[in-house]
């Protein structure tokens, strides 16, 4: 039985300008132990979605089941003792700013009764694990952002649920910060078997992490599955849109790191802009001097208005015609330079 | 340069101002903070919308807010002495006061509330928290900067209101001033009790600040 499963659930909203359907026949199915991904432009009505996951927002038709128990069903005191066993983060935090990191994450514990000894100890635990120790006694607004999210993910995983909805919550956060955010989701998911939802706009983060998706357009899913799949194959133009935008993907680190295993070979890096891209540059190459070259990356960026292609190639670690290639590629005006490990970071830009 | 009786009267002026001001702002504390809660949550995006309690407590606020304080006291009259047994006198006038002041401060209050982001008090929410203890844990806890800097502009302009309690023989600063600075053109016990009064307003008021900046941890 899945562990959360939402089927026809439509969600209106009555406003001056008349009925916004922010959720129109909306159906789903998250299985435990899961990372699923909701992704969408902003209006889509994932926002929306997730709420009805914990009865936030009530749905106006449609039933919601969660771990087996139909929410419309629950009395008030129920409903909110459900919503103990079911975490949220945010893309602001929404951390009481007026308390300490500790308080914040006891006060979950609070709500339920815990002693303020016990809900000490366990807040202490959950430092440990989001690696915060150190910030017991701080204040909110004395952590980064990345800090911030880490005790709001504490302060979620206090009441020890088997579920936690995160909404747009790298949003708000730099690429760096995201990764590790998503690091330390995925390790809660494996230590703890917790079911995760992740909320968001980001292809990115979808693809990091991400074991199945939605992906949802005005206040539908367009298409749903797994995440490879999706990836390999969009159907929809929304999630073909969404891949567009997803560029630069830092998936390519493994890609690369087994390419890299196998080949460990000589790297360079050749950059070109669009006059040169008429002749096929890289087949002539490879005719001209008999030699096989891996691609290991090629991307075209508009810089300043032009579009500048680069590519990451890579030749056998005992070839000698390194020079030759060289002087063949500045006769067609592309630069190339050997590259070390530096482009595995994504520290190499095009000039 | 006074004679020892008009000294007498104006530290009596100081305690009866002090006495009618703290203890109208505590009972006006007393029902315009659960007012001001109310206000907060029974309005359309609060935590428990109630269109009518809302409304009644929102035409009362606006009613009483309007009425000009000095035509108040003596409205309040006949009420006073039903509770008090008597309508004049310091302690009289306290109930005009307290009168006044709850709306005032209810609003204030309300406003404060209003203040604490909807995202904290969703988190609670979603965390199972009830209505009453987002209200004493969230709302009123992320809120008390605002409340208590409301406090000092609330102390601030009961004192003011309570200059008039001359009008039914309530005694302190701002009477004296009406009745020798006004009345009698003895212009230096008019600046004397006035400055007087600027004192204890600035006193509070910093005291206030004080607090408030204390409290705040964000």
């Amino acid at each position: 039985m899945a562990e959360i499963e939402i089927s026809h659930v439509y969600k209106t909203f009555k406003t001056k300008e008349g009925e916004v359907h922010a959720l129109n026949d909306v159906s789903l199915s998250i299985e435990a132990g899961d990372i699923f991904g909701i992704i969408g432009m902003s209006g889509a009505g994932k926002s929306t979605l997730v709420r009805c996951m914990n009865y936030l927002e009530t749905p106006t038709e449609g039933s919601v089941r969660v771990q087996g128990q139909e929410l419309s069903e629950l009395s008030n005191k129920q409903l909110r003792k459900k919503r103990e066993n079911i975490g949220m983060i945010f893309q602001h935090f929404n951390l009481l700013m007026q308390k300490s990191v500790i308080e914040n994450i006891c006060f979950p514990l609070y709500i339920q009764g815990v002693s303020k000894k016990k809900a000490v100890k366990r807040a202490e635990e959950l430092l440990k694990i989001v690696g915060l120790s150190d910030k017991a006694k701080a204040y909110p607004s004395q952590l980064s952002g990345g800090q911030k999210q880490r005790v709001a993910i504490a302060r979620a995983l206090a009441s020890n649920p088997k579920i936690l909805l995160c909404d747009e919550a790298t949003s708000a956060l730099d690429p760096q910060t995201t990764s590790s955010i998503l690091e330390l989701l995925r390790k809660i998911n494996q230590d703890f078997g917790i079911t995760i939802v992740i909320i968001t706009h980001q292809m990115s983060v979808v693809r990091e992490i991400c074991k199945n998706v939605a992906i949802m357009k005005e206040g539908q899913i367009v298409e749903k599955g797994d995440t490879i799949e999706i990836f390999n194959h969009p159907k929809s133009d929304v999630a073909k849109e969404l891949l567009s935008s997803d560029v630069d993907s830092p998936t390519d680190k493994e890609t690369i790191h087994t390419a890299s295993n196998i080949q460990n070979g000589i790297r360079v890096r050749i950059v070109y802009s669009e006059n040169s891209a008429f002749e096929p540059v890289i087949s002539n190459m490879i005719l001209t001097f008999k030699e096989p070259v891996n691609i290991l990356k090629a991307s075209t960026k508009n810089v300043g208005g032009v579009a500048k292609g680069e590519m990451i190639l890579e030749f056998k670690k005992d070839f000698a015609g390194l020079s030759e290639v060289q002087k063949y590629f500045r006769e067609r005006n592309i630069d190339m330079e050997v590259v070390d490990d530096k482009w595995k970071e994504g520290v190499i830009n095009v000039e | 340069m006074w004679s020892e009786e008009v000294v007498t009267m104006i530290e009596n002026g100081i305690v009866e101002t002090l006495y009618m001001t703290l203890v109208s702002t505590f009972f006006g504390y007393l029902f315009g903070l659960p007012m001001g809660v109310l206000l907060c949550i029974t309005d359309k995006d609060g935590l428990k919308p109630n269109r009518v309690i809302y409304k009644i407590l929102d035409v009362i606020a606006n009613i009483v807010r309007s009425i000009p304080f000095l035509i108040l006291l003596i409205l309040l009259i006949p009420f006073t002495r039903l509770i008090l047994g008597k309508s004049y006198g310091s302690t009289a006038t306290i109930v005009p006061l307290v009168a006044a002041a709850i709306p005032f401060i209810a609003r204030m209050v309300e406003s404060s509330l209003k203040e604490v982001d909807a995202g904290v008090v969703e988190a609670a929410r979603a965390m199972g928290a009830g209505t009453f203890r987002i209200i004493v844990k969230v709302l009123l806890v992320e809120g008390r900067t605002s409340i208590i800097t409301g406090a000092t502009i609330a102390i601030g302009t009961i004192l003011g209101y309570s200059a008039m309690a001359g009008a039914v023989g309530g005694g302190g600063l701002g009477d004296i001033a009406v009745r020798y600075g006004y009345y009698r053109y003895q212009t230096d016990i008019m600046i004397v009790t006035v400055v007087l009064l600027v004192l204890t307003v600035q006193i509070f008021q910093s005291v206030g600040m004080f607090i408030a900046k204390h409290l705040d941890k964000r």
